[in-house]
């Protein structure tokens, strides 16, 4: 299947951090390049393809989020309205007038309403509408009629297809970081065309967005000989200065910074050289917001690095990206762990 | 019950130095269990073996509270101190201390306006003349707690350091009341919760549980101008959906509804925008462990008065009762 | 002396070869048995009797310092710091940026040039750059590269009396201790961790306790000092020359107690000042160590350090001696301890 066009479905898919089951059927169902698969405790997917080499043999994961920022219900309103919260990092001043899907007993759609302007005075107009003044408008006409559908605790997500802009541009929600699964998948399916070595863990981490927490549970159980991370970097915009940024359409980010292994780190470049894989450096000065920083201090530790998916207007509905970068970080994945050999993994433990 | 919970709410066990309450409690608990042991953070864990072919279940309710540690005595023999955990310095003046000894204070503060206090400007006096005698008495390093009796208010009750004592009370209820079960059950009365939720990270980790339960307070948003918050005191057991440390497993949400469905348990649902429970750390053991939160909703959590309602412990008694005998099939 | 060359070495989180250089051939033949990890934690072990306690002692190789992020067209350097480095200290400083260690300054807008409100406000860190001299991009891209670390250049030096000036005492003086005792005879099982990535969250130790499984665990730090002019007495959190501190309590850990005690028992006994830490900010390594696992008893040893995190810190050397005495004479009570003691 089209890689780009299983970007759209994973993006369309609903799964706030704690509830990606739907997002990991697609994942799952979109990948037939794969030896086996499970789901661990917290309901990481771990999709296992096995290398050609003799046991014992590298093991390799790779770990791309699949939870989503999203809103939780707090409280169902007497008229029918309902008062939520964020998972995760959301700037409540995108999320007026956005529509939304409730996963309760069924699904519903809703909006995101306030006090209109008009009987604002002028003072509030020039404030942002604070999360706990906003409400969800799903057309209930009364606290029993919502009460029927939805409860305290039911996950809602943004209600919005990926639009493809000009060129190979994309926009969509949840694009941080379903890009990132959608290159691990590209890898998987150049993989197949190729020998490698090493057995591939490839893993769709659960709530990254809430503290890393998939991360640190799968990585404990896989004991990866060393791990790489896809998430969604700064893409370069007005208004944000170059070197907070990476190049949008340049190929993906290669992090550097605490979290990253310096012969990984010069062992991937080379690669990207070596195949015309275009690249960006991304300076990490603080690593803490991805995968990569739980897994490195996994038991003993793991060597590990980061790729970043370039995505302008990170943590709102329009995530934007250029597919390219996308299939170049696939690429990019492919070729490296084509490459791991026994010798380079016991390298990585000698400074 | 009331007096398990009076004689943990007045007992001493700021986190890091909970032996005098964990000794109490071992005590209270001993002739019901299996095997009973400290581990070397500190945390007392209970066994009561099952029957057989059953699950392993971690029970965690954090003993230690919050409190003060003394800083600096000066010449006057007034002490500066630092909180241990999240005290809050506009609850503090004109509060009592109390030291492991039995050395009590008075909580005074510097001048100044009473919304820029911080705790920097905030002081302990014990009643002594000078440097010598506060010395003979408190040493910098000294770890103190609050010091307010527990009141019974009929339907509720209100005492400091209910977060998480009366969580230790329904454990050790609990304890007393579980015939027999299949599983093979670990009550662990944790350390260091307040400092960051390090006892059951410890605990969970040597114990490797099938099933992580944390009990312990939560907010409530039923006072007059209150933050927005559904639960309130009196609608029973609150069952955790999420808070800062933990999404709460949507298996171990549908064990914890079914239960109280089928055991006429009352129980609300909570969502918590800030704080966390051992259930955060437990969770994260090893490869990952199905945890959820059983809360008892409290008024004033972290002040010398914070207040629960009988109704609402006996409810998660019932709850934590029911999942020792339970099946757990949503586990399978 | 070796102290002189730690700290004038540069070991940024995560890229602390120099350190580990330094300290490699120094420590191999003290050790057993020497090894490197996934992190790069450099980790010695010194065998001891069975049945007594294996002790894990940890300093960290890393400092605090500076990562370049961009390269304006004009050839300055945009930067971040990389742990907690407050900008206000940064004006104006000499640096030296990347592994070949070129030399730059930080800039600052001259004093005329500046509006009356403008001296008020300290400078942010994304208003500085650093000037290596070059004209353009490409000319400053053939020195440096984006991701590099920049480091403070001041030299190690003795002032008057016992003080000595140097950059990263934080915590080159805790490896150099434990360097010193490594150098003595206990008979006790050491693992001695020199430590990766504590100034970015405790990471090196995580990984290296887990490793190691030590029965005990003491960090060798250095800790802020505030005893200076203008800072009222129950502030100074420690005293320059006043003996090696003993934490009750910081962010990351409340060391175990009876630890703490053996420590201050053994102070007294020998005749070796010391004092309370008498603060709760800050974290070590004990921290992430006695969270390992099941657990490690953990305790921390800070030489107390005045300016620290800044680009001169200044220590006792009556501190660090009487610190190496107090870890020494802990390390032989524990040659003549059962670990069930603990």
């Amino acid at each position: 299947m089209d890689i780009r066009r299983i970007l759209r479905s994973l993006s369309a898919s609903p799964g706030i951090s704690g509830y990606e089951g739907c997002a990991a059927d697609v994942i799952e169902s979109a990948c037939p390049w794969i030896d086996e698969s499970r789901r661990d405790t917290l309901g990481n997917l771990i999709m296992l393809k096995r290398g050609s080499g003799p046991e014992p043999r590298p093991k390799i994961m790779l770990a791309a989020h699949m939870d989503e920022i999203g809103l939780i219900i707090t409280k169902i309103e007497k008229e029918g309205f309902v008062r939520f919260t964020t998972i995760g990092g959301f700037d409540p001043r995108v999320l007026l007038a956005q529509e939304v899907t409730a996963h309760g007993r069924q699904s519903v759609h809703g909006i995101i309403g306030a006090k209109p302007p008009h009987v604002q005075d002028p003072k509030e107009r020039s404030k942002t509408v604070p999360l706990e003044d906003m409400f969800i408008d799903f057309g209930f006409a009364s606290e029993q009629e919502a009460a029927a559908v939805l409860t305290v605790g039911d996950p809602i997500t943004m209600r919005r297809s990926a639009v493809d802009l000009q060129g190979s541009y994309m926009a969509g929600k949840a694009m941080d970081d379903r890009a990132g699964a959608a290159a691990m998948l590209e890898c998987l399916k150049q993989l197949n065309r190729m020998e490698h070595t090493a057995d591939i863990y490839a893993t769709a981490t659960v709530q990254e967005e809430v503290g890393l927490r998939g991360a640190v549970t799968s990585s404990y159980g896989i004991v990866p000989d060393l791990a790489i991370a896809l998430d969604a970097g700064f893409g370069d915009m007005p208004g944000v200065p170059d070197s907070d940024t990476i190049q949008i359409g340049h190929g993906p980010g290669i992090a550097i910074g605490p979290h990253v292994h310096p012969k990984l780190f010069e062992a991937v470049k080379r690669t990207a050289e070596e195949w015309n894989i275009r690249y960006s450096l991304e300076p990490s000065p603080l690593p803490g917001g991805t995968d990569t920083f739980a897994i490195q201090v996994a038991r003993a530790g793991v060597p590990t690095i980061l790729l970043s998916i370039p995505v302008r207007y990170m943590h709102t509905p329009v995530e934007t990206l250029n597919y390219s970068d996308v299939a170049a970080a696939g690429k990019l994945l492919a070729m490296f762990t084509a490459s791991v050999e026994n010798g380079f993994v016991e390298g990585l433990l000698c400074y | 019950m009331k007096e398990t919970l009076r004689t943990l709410v007045e007992s001493f066990g700021p986190s890091g130095h909970e032996s005098e309450i964990m000794d109490l409690i071992e005590d209270m608990i001993k002739e019901y269990v299996d095997d009973t042991y400290c581990d070397s953070i500190g945390n007392l864990i209970a066994v009561k073996k099952g029957t057989s072919g059953g699950k392993r279940i971690m029970f965690a309710a954090h003993a230690d509270e919050i409190g003060v540690v003394v800083t600096h005595i000066d010449d006057n023999g007034f002490l500066r101190f630092a909180s241990v955990g999240g005290l809050s310095p506009f609850t503090l003046p004109g509060n009592r201390v109390r030291f492991a000894d039995g050395t009590i204070g008075v909580i005074g503060r510097e001048k100044g306006d009473f919304k820029d206090i911080t705790l920097d400007k905030l002081f302990i006096d014990i009643g002594v003349a000078d440097k010598d005698e506060a010395a003979a008495a408190v040493q910098v390093g000294d770890f103190g707690i609050m010091h307010q009796e527990c009141i019974d208010l009929g339907r509720r009750m209100t005492a400091k350091s209910m977060d998480d004592r009366i969580g230790c009370v329904v454990l050790i209820e609990t304890i007393k009341k579980v015939q027999d079960t299949p599983h093979d059950l670990f009550f662990v009365f944790t350390a260091q919760e307040e400092v960051g939720i390090r006892g059951a990270r410890t605990s969970a980790f040597a114990i490797e549980p099938d099933l992580g339960i944390a009990i312990d307070v939560t907010l409530t948003g039923d006072t007059p101008e209150a933050p927005r918050m559904e639960v309130s005191l009196g609608s029973g057991a609150a069952i955790k959906i999420k808070d800062s440390s933990l999404i709460t497993h949507p298996k171990v949400k549908a064990l914890m509804t079914r239960l109280a469905e089928a055991g006429d348990i009352a129980y609300q649902y909570e969502v918590l925008e800030r704080g966390g429970t051992d259930a955060g750390a437990i969770h994260l053991s090893r490869t990952g462990v199905p945890s959820g939160t059983i809360s008892i909703p409290c008024r004033y959590v972290h002040s010398v008065s914070e207040m629960v309602d009988k109704n609402d412990v006996q409810a998660c008694i019932d709850l934590v009762a029911a999942i020792c005998g339970d099946d757990l099939k949503e586990l399978q | 002396m070796l102290l002189a060359q730690l700290t004038d070495a540069c070991g940024g989180p995560g890229h602390e070869e120099q350190v580990r250089n330094l300290l490699r051939p120094e420590v191999t033949p003290l050790a057993d048995e020497i090894r490197t990890d996934a992190m790069g934690n450099l980790i010695a072990v010194r065998k001891g009797p069975k049945g007594n306690p294996h002790v894990m002692l940890a300093a960290h190789m890393d400092e605090v310092c500076l990562m370049v992020t961009s390269i304006e067209k004009n050839g300055m350097l945009r930067f971040r710091p990389v742990g907690g480095i407050d900008p206000r200290v940064l004006v104006a400083k000499s640096v030296a940026v990347g592994s070949k260690q070129i030399a730059g300054v930080i800039g600052a807008k001259p004093i005329h040039q500046q509006q009356a409100s403008e001296r008020e406000r300290p400078m942010p860190v994304d208003q500085l750059y650093i000037d290596l001299g070059c004209t353009s991009r490409d000319d400053a891209g053939r020195l440096v590269n984006i991701g590099d670390y920049a480091y403070f250049t001041t030299k190690y030096e003795q002032l008057n009396g016992q003080l000595s000036k140097g950059k990263a005492f934080d915590d080159r003086a805790g490896c150099s201790m434990l360097l010193d005792l490594l150098r003595r005879d206990h008979n006790v099982a050491i693992s001695a961790a020199f430590t990766v990535q504590e100034e970015v969250g405790l990471r090196g130790a995580a990984t290296a306790a887990y490793d190691i499984q030590p029965d005990l665990a003491v960090a060798l730090e250095a800790t802020a000092a505030a005893d200076t002019p203008g800072a009222p007495d129950h502030k100074h959190a420690t005293t320059l020359g006043g003996g090696p501190c003993l934490t009750f309590m910081d962010r990351s850990v409340i060391p175990n107690p009876k630890l703490v005690r053996r420590l201050q028992t053994l102070a007294q006994q020998h005749g070796i000042p010391f004092q309370m830490r008498r603060n709760t900010a800050g974290g070590t390594d004990a921290g992430s160590i006695s969270l390992s696992r099941t657990g490690v008893p953990s305790a921390v040893l800070a030489l107390p350090c005045r300016y620290i995190h800044s680009p001169v810190s200044l220590l006792s050397r009556a501190d660090y001696h009487h610190a190496v005495e107090l870890m020494s004479a802990f390390l032989h009570s524990l040659a003549e301890s059962e670990v069930d003691s603990l």
